[in-house]
Formats: C-alpha cells, sequence, structure tokens
C-alpha cells in the first residue's frame, strides 16, 4: 500500500483516543451519565492498545517532520495506555462519591494521553511543545478536580505556576538551540551544532534550560519540591495518573533526545545530569523517611526512582535503552498498583483522601487483596527479587557497573537501603492489629470490584514478571529507536 | 529431578500449610504438613549423603565437581540459567536446614497459636530459600534466594515475634535484619555484576554460571574491590564485627522457631557463601585480604564473649555467644588450609546444632517462667525435669568441651591455621575461656544458685524431649565420629584450599 496509508495506520492509536475525546464531549453534551462517559474513554483507549498490533506492522515510520512511530514509540504508548486505563478505573470508583460533575474527567484524561504520545514519537521541538502543553495543561484541571477541596485547589494552582515557568524555560531552549543551530529536529540540530565550535555556548545554555524544563516534570533536584504537595493534594487517581503516564512519557522523550543528538553527549552536561540523578536518590530516599502520608511518600519515593532511572541516559551504553524500557515498565506497573490501593481505600470520594498510615493499620483483616497487592508493590519498588522491581533494579544496576559509574553504583546502593525502612514500615503496617476507629473501605459497588481486579492482575504480573522476566526483557529488546539500530 | 525437588517441596508445602489453615487458624494440620515437608527433603537428602562418592576422584584444574546437576535457561538475554548443583558441601548444609526445620516446626507447636497456617507458610518458604541458596550455582539465581528467604523471616519476626521492651519492638528489630542484610546484598549484587562484566570483557561471553566464572582473573585493585562486596555481605550475615548490630535484637525479638532458624540456618549461608564464592572466585584477593578479616574474626571471638557475659536477656547471651563462635569460623576461612576449612565445616554444624538447642531451651524456659530475664531465674535444677540436665549439655557444648561437635570444630580450625598464623592462633584460644567464662555464668545464673520455690514446675513433654535428645545425639555423632561430616566435605574442602593455596602464591609473589 501506499505511504500516506501506512502513515494513517500508524497513527490510528492517537485517533481513537481523538475520538474517545470527541465522543465524549458529545455525550457529555447529550445528556450526563457517569458511567457511559467512563466507558467511552475506556473504549477508546482499548481500541487504542489493539490498534497497536496493526501499528507494529509499519513501523520504522516517519509521519510529517514531527513524528516518528517507532517500535520503542510503540511500546512506551502501549505502556501509557495502559497506565490510564487504570486510572481510569480508579477513577470510577473514585468519583462515584463526588457530588459534582464527574464526566469531564475522562475528557481530561484522554486529552492528557494525547499529549503523553505526542511526546513519545516526536522527533522535532515542535511536536515536544505541543505534546508536552497538552499533556500538562489538562493535568491542571485533573489535579484541582476535587476544587471545593482545599488541599486539592492549591495543589493544582502550584502546579499550574510551576509548571508554566518550566514551559517558558523550555522554549527560551528551544530558541537558543535554533538560534545556534537553525534546525529544530533533533538530528538535524546534532549535526548543525557539531559543525563549528563558535555557538558550542550557546547549544549548552539552550540544553540546559531544556533540562531544567523536563526535570521539573519528572520532579528531579533541585526541582522536586512540587511533587510531594501535589501527589498529596490531588485526587488518588490523578496522583496515580502523574507518577506514571507523564513521567514515562517525559522519561522517553529525554532518553530519545539524548540518543538521537549527540549533541547532547557532552561530558560536562552528562556529568551535570549524573549528580542530578545521584541528588535525587538521596534527596527522595531521604525525605520520604518521615512521612506519615502515603501519597507523599510515594512522590518521594518516585523522586528516587526516576533518580536511578536516569543513571542509565548517563551511562549512555546500548544497554540504557533496554534498562530505560524496563525500568519504566516495572516502575509504572508497581507505582499503578501502590496508587490504586491508596484510590480504592479511598473510595468513593469522601472528602480528604485516606492517605495517612492509620488509615492502613491492619488492612489486611478487613481487604486482604488489597493488602497484600500492596505489600507485593512496596517489595517491588523496594526492588526485592520475586517481584520486577528488581529486573528494574538489576538492569540499571548492570547498566551503572558496565558502564564504570561507581559513584552511581554507591548511590544506587546506599539508596535502596534507606528506601528500605519506609517500604517496610508501610508493609508492616498492613498486617498489624486494625485500630477500631480507622474509616472502613467500602468494597461494595462495580468500580470496586473492577479496581481491586485491576489491582489484583498487577500484582499478579509483578510477580510473573520477577520470576520470569524473559518475555519482557525480548519485548523491550525488540523497540529500538529509530535510526540508531 | 531430585535437586528440584530438594528446592521446590518446601514452596509447594507452604503453600498447603497456608491452603489448610486458612478456614481454621488453630488446627494443628499445618504443623503435620509442615513437619511431613521437611522431612520429605531430609530423607533424599540422607539419601544423597549416604549413596553419593565423595571420593577425590579426578581432582585438579579450576573445574568443582558435582553430584548432580540441572541447567534450564532462564532468562538467556543474560546468560542466565536456572542452574543447580550439588557437592559434599551442599548435601551437608541441606541436610542441616532439613532437620532444624523439622526440630523448628517442632518447636513452635506449643508456642505458635494464632495464623497457623501462615506462620508455618513463611517458615517453610525461608527454608525453601535457604535451600536454594544451598543449591544455586548461578550467580543472579543464588542472590535471587539470597534475598527471597528474607522476606519471610521478616514477616515471622515482625508478625510472630514477642516484643521485647513494648509493643512493637519486634517490628523494629524486623526492619533492622531486613536493611542490613538486603543494603549488604545489593552490595553483593554490584560485585556479582562487576565479576561477569569482567569475565564478559575477557572472554566475549556473558553468563553468570559459577563453573565459568572460576576462570575469570580477578586480581588487582578492582578484585579486591568486587570481593569485598562478597565479604560485607557475608560478614553481615555471619555476622563479623563491626556487622553485627541485627543479630541479636533479630534473635531475642523472634519466636523460638525463627530464632532456631536465624541462628541455626540463615546465619550458615553466611558460611555456605565464603566457602561457596569468596574464597574461589577472588582466591588471589582474599589471600591478600586474610591479615584483615582474621584480625575481625579474633576480636569477633572476643566481642562475642564479652558481650554475652554483659547479658542479662538469656536469648541475647545466646546470640552472642554464637558472634563468638562465627569469629573461629572466620579465622578458619581465611587461614585456607584444609584442615582449618574442615574444621570450619564441622565449627558450622557444631554451632548450629548447639546454638539452636539453646535457642529452644530458652524459649520452652520461657513458656514455663514467663521471663527470660535472667537476674529473676535461678536454682531451677532439679525443678524442671530433665530440662536443666540438656542445657548443661548444650552449654557444656558451646564451651567447646571435647567429645562434643564444637569441640573438634574449633579445635581443627586452631591446629590448621597455626603452620601460617600462630599469633592469630595463640589470641584466639584465650576466647575459648571466655567461652567458658559466659557458658557456666548462663548455667549458674538460671539453674543453680537459691531456688524461689521448692515445687516442680511442669516437666518436659515427650515432643521436647524427643527435639532435645536428637540435637544431643547429633551433637555427639559429629563429636565423636567427625568423620561422618569430614569425608563428604573433604572433596570441596580440598579444592577450595588448593585454590586459595594458589591465590596467596599468587598474591606473595606480586
Amino acid at each position: 500500500m501506499n505511504d500516506t496509508w501506512n502513515q494513517l495506520v500508524a497513527v490510528l492509536p492517537p485517533i481513537f483516543v481523538c475520538l474517545a475525546v470527541i465522543v465524549v464531549m458529545a455525550a457529555i453534551a447529550y445528556k450526563r451519565s457517569h458511567a457511559s462517559a467512563a466507558g467511552i474513554t475506556m473504549v477508546g483507549l482499548n481500541l487504542a492498545l489493539v490498534s497497536l498490533l496493526a501499528v507494529l506492522t509499519v513501523t520504522p515510520i516517519q509521519v510529517t517532520p514531527l513524528f516518528v512511530i517507532d517500535d520503542y514509540a510503540v511500546f512506551f504508548w502501549a505502556v501509557i495506555l495502559v497506565a490510564a486505563l487504570a486510572t481510569c478505573t480508579y477513577a470510577g470508583a473514585y468519583f462515584k462519591g463526588l457530588d459534582d460533575n464527574r464526566e469531564e474527567f475522562y475528557l481530561l484524561v484522554a486529552s492528557s494521553v494525547l499529549g503523553a504520545m505526542a511526546l513519545v514519537a516526536s522527533r522535532h521541538f515542535a511536536s515536544l511543545f505541543m505534546g508536552l502543553e497538552l499533556l500538562s495543561v489538562p493535568l491542571y484541571g485533573m489535579i484541582a478536580y476535587t476544587y471545593r477541596e482545599r488541599q486539592s485547589l492549591e495543589a493544582g494552582f502550584k502546579y499550574m505556576v510551576l509548571s508554566g515557568a518550566a514551559s517558558s524555560f523550555l522554549l527560551f531552549g528551544m530558541a537558543l538551540l535554533y538560534a545556534a543551530s537553525g534546525h529544530l529536529d533533533y538530528e538535524g540540530l546534532a549535526a548543525a551544532a557539531q559543525l563549528g565550535g563558535a555557538g558550542h555556548a550557546w547549544v549548552l545554555m539552550g540544553l540546559g534550560m531544556i533540562l531544567v524544563a523536563l526535570t521539573f516534570k519528572l520532579s528531579l533536584v533541585p526541582f522536586h519540591v512540587w511533587t510531594p504537595d501535589v501527589y498529596e493534594g490531588a485526587p488518588a487517581p490523578v496522583s496515580t495518573f502523574l507518577a506514571t503516564v507523564s513521567k514515562t512519557a517525559v522519561f522517553a522523550l529525554l532518553m530519545r533526545f539524548f540518543f538521537l543528538s549527540p549533541v547532547a553527549q557532552d561530558g560536562w552536561l552528562l556529568t551535570l545530569l549524573g549528580v542530578i540523578a545521584f541528588l535525587s536518590m538521596f534527596a527522595g530516599n531521604l525525605l520520604a523517611l518521615r512521612q506519615t502520608n502515603i501519597k507523599r511518600l510515594l512522590g518521594y519515593s518516585s523522586i528516587a526512582h526516576i533518580g536511578y532511572l536516569l543513571t542509565a541516559i548517563v551511562a549512555g551504553i546500548p544497554l540504557s535503552i533496554e534498562a530505560t524500557g524496563v525500568y519504566l515498565a516495572t516502575y509504572v506497573g508497581t507505582t499503578l498498583g501502590a496508587f490504586g490501593v491508596v484510590s480504592l481505600v479511598s473510595s468513593p470520594f469522601a472528602g480528604r483522601d485516606a492517605a495517612h498510615m492509620d488509615h492502613y493499620r491492619g488492612l489486611y483483616w478487613k481487604r486482604p487483596v488489597l493488602a497484600v497487592s500492596m505489600a507485593i508493590m512496596m517489595l517491588s519498588l523496594a526492588g526485592i527479587p520475586l517481584t520486577m522491581g528488581f529486573i528494574g533494579k538489576f538492569y540499571i544496576l548492570s547498566v551503572a557497573v558496565a558502564a564504570g559509574l561507581w559513584w552511581l553504583v554507591a548511590g544506587i546502593i546506599i539508596g535502596s537501603g534507606i528506601g528500605l525502612f519506609y517500604y517496610l514500615r508501610v508493609m508492616a503496617l498492613l498486617f498489624m492489629e486494625r485500630p477500631t476507629d480507622a474509616r472502613e473501605p467500602s468494597a461494595a459497588g462495580f468500580g470496586q470490584t473492577a479496581g481491586t481486579v485491576v489491582i489484583w492482575l498487577l500484582a499478579a504480573v509483578t510477580i510473573i514478571v520477577g520470576i520470569y522476566p524473559t518475555w519482557l526483557i525480548d519485548i523491550v529488546g525488540a523497540s529500538s529507536i529509530a535510526g540508531i539500530g | 529431578m531430585l535437586l528440584c525437588w530438594l528446592l521446590f517441596i518446601p514452596f509447594v508445602g507452604g503453600a498447603l500449610c497456608w491452603l489448610v489453615g486458612r478456614g481454621n487458624s488453630e488446627g494443628a494440620a499445618p504443623r503435620w504438613i509442615a513437619f511431613a515437608t521437611m522431612a520429605l527433603v531430609f530423607i533424599p537428602a540422607l539419601w544423597l549423603w549416604a549413596t553419593g562418592d565423595f571420593s577425590l576422584a579426578g581432582l585438579g584444574g579450576h573445574t568443582p565437581h558435582w553430584q548432580r546437576e540441572i541447567s534450564v535457561p532462564w532468562i538467556p538475554a543474560f546468560g542466565i540459567d536456572f542452574h543447580l548443583a550439588i557437592d559434599g558441601l551442599s548435601v551437608i548444609m541441606v541436610l542441616l536446614a532439613s532437620l532444624l526445620g523439622m526440630l523448628a516446626v517442632a518447636c513452635s507447636w506449643s508456642q505458635v497459636r494464632e495464623r497457623v497456617g501462615t506462620f508455618h507458610m513463611n517458615l517453610m518458604w525461608t527454608l525453601g530459600g535457604v535451600i536454594g541458596i544451598f543449591l544455586a550455582i548461578d550467580l543472579f539465581l543464588y542472590f535471587f534466594f539470597w534475598e527471597l528467604m528474607l522476606i519471610p523471616m521478616y514477616f515471622l519476626i515482625a508478625l510472630w515475634g514477642h516484643g521485647e521492651f513494648d509493643r512493637s519492638s519486634h517490628v523494629r528489630a524486623a526492619v533492622k535484619f531486613f536493611i542490613y542484610t538486603q543494603a549488604s546484598g545489593l552490595l553483593m549484587l554490584a560485585s556479582i555484576i562487576g565479576v561477569v562484566f569482567v569475565h564478559y570483557a575477557q572472554t566475549g561471553t556473558l553468563t553468570f554460571d559459577y563453573n565459568a566464572l572460576l576462570n575469570t582473573q580477578l586480581g588487582g585493585a578492582f578484585g579486591m574491590v568486587l570481593m569485598l562486596g562478597f565479604f560485607v555481605a557475608f560478614a553481615v550475615k555471619l555476622p563479623a564485627v563491626p556487622f553485627h548490630g541485627w543479630l541479636a535484637d533479630a534473635q531475642a525479638n523472634s519466636p523460638s522457631s525463627g530464632a532456631v532458624d536465624l541462628s541455626g540456618i540463615l546465619v550458615k549461608t553466611a558460611a555456605y557463601g565464603f566457602l561457596r564464592l569468596a574464597l574461589p572466585l577472588f582466591p588471589e584477593s582474599s589471600a591478600a585480604f586474610a591479615p584483615i578479616a582474621m584480625a575481625l574474626g579474633v576480636i569477633s571471638i572476643y566481642y562475642g564473649a564479652v558481650m554475652a557475659f554483659a547479658q542479662t536477656d538469656m536469648k541475647r547471651l545466646i546470640s552472642y555467644s554464637s558472634i563468638s563462635h562465627m569469629g573461629f569460623v572466620l579465622v578458619g576461612l581465611y587461614a585456607g588450609t584444609l584442615l582449618s576449612l574442615q574444621g570450619v565445616m564441622i565449627q558450622v554444624v557444631a554451632s548450629a546444632v548447639s546454638t539452636a538447642a539453646l535457642f529452644i531451651l530458652a524459649g520452652q524456659l520461657y513458656e514455663r517462667m514467663g521471663t527470660r530475664d535472667m537476674r529473676q531465674l535461678g536454682g531451677l535444677f532439679g525443678r524442671l525435669g530433665a530440662l536443666p540436665g540438656f542445657a548443661l549439655i548444650f552449654v557444656v557444648a558451646s564451651l567447646g568441651m571435647p567429645a562434643t561437635a564444637n569441640f573438634v570444630g574449633e579445635f581443627l580450625i586452631l591446629f590448621g591455621a597455626f603452620g601460617a598464623w600462630p599469633w592469630v592462633v595463640v589470641i584466639a584460644s584465650g576466647g575459648m575461656i571466655l567461652a567458658a567464662v559466659y557458658a557456666l555464668y548462663l548455667m549458674h545464673r538460671v539453674y543453680w544458685g537459691t531456688p524461689s520455690g521448692e515445687d516442680t514446675i511442669a516437666r518436659m513433654s515427650a515432643r521436647e524431649y524427643t527435639i532435645m535428645m536428637t540435637l544431643v545425639v547429633v551433637t555427639l555423632i559429629v563429636g565423636l565420629f567427625p568423620q561422618t561430616v569430614l569425608s563428604v566435605s573433604q572433596t570441596t574442602m580440598t579444592e577450595v584450599s588448593h585454590w586459595f593455596a594458589t591465590g596467596l602464591a599468587a598474591s606473595s609473589a606480586s
């Protein structure tokens, strides 16, 4: 078939998501129904997920100068879609209790997913900026969705202001790079920037500004301060989304950017990234130690995890791409599970989320499936064998050792050691005696059942991948970035 | 096939315990299943021990001799196999693990009364992980089991432990135990990956297979760093000073059967790790490191003994005494002669048995008296039936009295090390005097002295009696006929000492 047709097939998944957005909007205009809004979104996301198989037959392919759809993009699309589906499932149970318009939430989720997908497939600064904004702007609305809660509104504002500032940094950085090289696509930029040494300082400065924006989105030190507040204030399903979809998309982009444009293979810049990674591991883990709120704790722990992951970029060896894929997949699966438990325990919505540790004391005696899943997720986040978190950690350690980055190896080991402390604290809590005055989670309703099934599946996958990781490794191994073999 | 059987039986048995115990949280069925599970491991291991050919056939070269081997590809991308194998050393360790496993089930019979099914699942899975360590010879698989056994052990301490000081001290102890061992384990993982990549750089094949990695040339400063990764992981588990902080807390707070597991088996995985990994993989660096390791061993001997003397809690005293015993093991390991390594083997078995026995006795005493504080006990001899008698036997075993296994172990270690390290041996021998002091102190405070009453407290039940009798028999058999153990481990130990001697020559040449 001709090229246009292939390109159309390649963008089938985003088209399905777009359709979901439009249909949900029309459905809301016709008649408000929480169930149908959630249902339509889920169908759209599922169709997008299935159509990835069709996309695989035409990859790698360039669609307009803005996007390249290769196996790498398809893999991360799959991760993003799965995470979005889980978010919608949790939201179904969570927003049942919200006494307000509930339907627009799914609109926002689908739009944000669209942005994330654009970001992953971008090969040009225009699509990068467009994707990043499309990802972030709906998030403002999602974070402040339960705006009658002061915390939620505050978190939304905080994220909006800081995110806006980060975007302006991004734009300025792009402008500087364009001024120095005259190109906006990553590859052209690299070729042009290598030619003359005169503009080197401008290139470095531009890259630095872009890094500021991206590290903000990834909440790496020193741009991590917003994370715990936003995670705590946002409704639990939104925190799930924030910790998974948003981070995956931005990190996948960062990886592609660094591998496609050798301009980023600058020793000075890589050392800086290494320092950021090192500090993130420590700051994230140390700050998490004294938290009593699970959402804040998971927020800090996500800082540390992205710090570990950044090691792969600093190492810059071929194994890095595979390590990133495996680590992000395991991290997303685990985080979805952990936040999912928080969402379900807080469902249906009734004021502040049940995120304080006390709500989880003795959860095992009330909701054994949730508690056991949570324990598995904690072990996986801590990177204990038998869970997929260990496979991710193994990859990152391998990359760090293979590249001879011993100081980062030390950081990972010490960071994990500290991390164990708070993961175990949560885990032990789950099996203690249940206090009599605890808020009892309601297990009734279709939404709760669906959410529990999702969490149960995630727990099963965590264990299965932990025992037999070969299939995940094979899939990731096949997901190479187009242009670098 | 048999190896898979040994490995999977505990996991399957554990799951069964949980299933059976789910509906009825106080029934005895899980106990029987758990006991049968361990017996099903013990009997084949015994058969392997009896029928195996452990002669020194075809010794030499740098490949170990396995009795049985099984290998299935697991993660081909990294050259990781599901690779199990067994030799004399592993047979002894598996036997020990399953024997103590049976006793742990038996001694928890009347002590654990709630969530019986889950308790036994954790117990079985801990033991499964330990047996996995003894059988795995793929380094990734080894590490997998190394960490795997921690999780159920953590739950045993955190959920069934009795708080020593307040309601949550056992949780703190469990966390401490986990962090110590897990963090040091990661260090080992980094070292394992380091060894694998060095091997990759030298030969071009990416593999985690032990047999292949033995041929890696790991000298110089880099080899030393990697060796230290292994050393720290094992020294934490052993534990040797200064990595011992977790042991006393973990043991004082764990349920009796948990403590038996900890000191009897978990801790012994460290000695196994030294013999299997640290010394053979890094003969040169180990030889160069020997003076420091020996110094740590001697410090552990003294530190453990002195600390044991200062304790008022019986369980803490015993766990410090186990640190002291492990000091001898460290000295024996790094002396590296055939004789001292054989001594290490005996000492490991002996210390496992005697420490486990003392823990079980402490548990039984606690059941009767409601306290383990030695200041509140005294004059119990004659009031508890046979219990103080058994205590006397194991106390003197623990101080290394001839006819007990401990004597043979310590004697062989010191004798084997004397040739190269006379002064270390002289100093270490002094530790045996301190051992006598704390052991007799324990005996004196608890069983002698003025009795607080005349009446007889509950005598030992038939079950308790059988447990103790079994342990006495094992101690005496190993003590009087050490050749039963020595002949089995001889091949392995000869290989290890041979490699160590090569390393010694290489390190003194450079």
